[in-house]
């Protein structure tokens, strides 16, 4: 319902990371997953240590964990996949009890667990700390290009408009006796879903024309930049530091 | 009399299937006024009022607004003069936040930095909102939000406001507040609205819009209880409800 998206991710506090600059936080999330997923496959000293970077990451915002864990929940297709893995490639195989498991899936799937893993974490520790309002800000000094910044600002703006309609459809279709529960609803679910994107489209066409009334000429207004102390970057990019420490290490001879 | 902020002479459109919708008309709203367009659905009001800022392009006659016609090469300064608050306020309020969202206007007019800050001030003043600045549109009630998309044109110091069914969606209390904020703007208004206690209570003078054409312009009390003319027109007063004696010249 309405503000859903918004009371979901982000969780108000005043740690050290809530007060950083979104965009330098941007950035810095951006450098530290690419760093990791540059560490070679089945380097585990410096996999385990991107892991434990990441979960203090997290930590550092000093949000509870009954706030993060169930935001952790977006590693899981990940855990799956990576456990999976080991029985499904080819190639050398090891004995493990009764099972007989690829040793390249093994390694592969080890790596893809650690990378995913301080993805999410570092990911999660952006979301709770960074309010959608400021992550449309941060892509717009960043210089990324209008459309784009616009589509991500409606999306944090009417996601909650559009699943309030969704929810109003929900309840006038079940108020008229209607169950969900078989193949022969799904004619019905397709009519809504199509009478919803209509919806969506003509709110579309009436926001366009809003804007248009107020001055629209296709580009944003510029935002003026606040100041970002070098602190501010300095410590948005002490965690890619750190990976690339671990990555030296990978590499080393 | 004094020139007029709105000017429409003899304005003509069809809608792309042919279907017309605006036939010959005129119409002149004076500085200062505050005035009601009724009419019922279909009648052109919604098409009228996107022709005030050039949004749809009159296939014959002209609209001036204070003296400057709507042409292309007008259009962003005509787009500041007519402030037009559209009926859902979440079609209108689309930033994260209610100062953006005052701010989007001005700034699109080229104001920064301070005169921008003040211009955003000013119109959440009006309309008592400055308290909501930081919060996202959708976290507000609905006759917040209303209050809000009237910011929103306001900070572009508009020369005329217009309203499309402003009272629609309001509880008794916001309909109430929102009046005692439109009676204290000091601007000229164009109301469009099936609230006809609403228009009583606030516009001096009504304009009955029937089939694109204008079929009655005068005092709104006189109009109100006229209603051979208001049956004509699909227009009917509330039940129990009587218009208050007032002055009956617009």
């Amino acid at each position: 319902m309405g503000g859903a998206v918004t009371a979901h991710l982000h969780i108000d506090s005043t740690s050290l990371v809530h007060r950083l600059p979104a965009h330098a936080k941007l950035l810095g999330l951006l450098a530290l997953v690419l760093t990791v997923v540059a560490i070679p496959a089945g380097a585990w000293g410096p996999l385990a240590g991107a892991v434990i970077l990441g979960a203090a990451v997290l930590a550092s915002t000093r949000v509870p964990a009954r706030h993060t864990l169930p935001r952790l929940l977006v590693d899981v297709p990940f855990v799956v996949f990576a456990l999976a893995l080991p029985f499904l490639a080819r190639g050398e195989e090891i004995a493990l009890g009764p099972l007989r498991l690829s040793a390249a899936g093994l390694v592969a799937g080890g790596t893809l667990l650690a990378k995913a893993t301080t993805g999410a974490l570092a990911g999660v520790a952006f979301a709770v700390t960074t309010r959608p309002q400021d992550l449309v800000l941060a892509l717009q000094r960043l210089r990324v290009p209008d459309p784009l910044v616009l589509i991500v600002s409606f999306m944090v703006r009417y996601l909650s408009v559009v699943g309030d309609d969704l929810a109003r459809m929900r309840v006038a279709l079940v108020s008229r006796g209607f169950r969900p529960r078989s193949p022969a609803a799904w004619p019905v679910l397709a009519a809504s879903a199509g009478a919803l994107f209509i919806r969506t489209y003509e709110r579309g066409e009436r926001v366009h024309l809003a804007m248009v009334s107020r001055g629209y000429a296709g580009h944003l207004p510029a935002v003026e930049a606040p100041v970002t102390e070098p602190a501010h970057w300095a410590t948005a990019l002490l965690p890619t530091g750190c990976a690339l420490l671990l990555l030296l290490w990978a590499v080393a001879p | 009399m004094s020139a007029p902020v709105v000017d429409v002479r003899g304005v003509s459109y069809a809608y792309p299937g042919g279907q017309p919708a605006l036939r010959g008309l005129d119409l002149h709203v004076h500085p200062g006024e505050r005035v009601a367009l009724l009419g019922p659905n279909g009648a052109g009001k919604t098409t009228l009022v996107l022709h005030l800022n050039g949004i749809l392009t009159p296939a014959s006659g002209s609209v001036s607004i204070s003296g400057l016609t709507v042409s292309r090469q007008s259009l962003p300064e005509i787009r500041r003069r007519v402030g037009i608050v559209f009926q859902d306020p979440d079609d209108q309020l689309f930033m994260p936040t209610v100062r953006d969202d005052v701010a989007f206007g001005p700034a699109n007019l080229g104001l920064r930095g301070s005169e921008l800050a003040d211009r955003v001030h000013e119109a959440m003043t009006a309309v008592d909102v400055q308290a909501l600045a930081d919060r996202p549109p959708h976290h507000l009630s609905f006759g917040q939000r209303r209050r809000v998309a009237i910011a929103t044109v306001l900070a572009m110091r508009p020369e005329i406001l217009v309203l499309d069914e402003p009272s629609s969606n309001l509880d008794p209390a916001s309909r109430r507040e929102l009046a005692d904020i439109l009676e204290s703007l000091e601007v000229t208004v164009l109301m469009v609205t099936h609230d006809l206690p609403y228009a009583a209570q606030l516009c001096e003078r009504s304009v009955i819009l029937s089939d694109g054409r204008v079929v009655a312009d005068g005092a709104t009390g006189l109009l109100l209880r006229n209603t051979d003319l208001m049956g004509a027109h699909r227009l009917e007063l509330p039940y129990g409800f009587a218009v208050p004696p007032g002055p009956d010249v617009a």
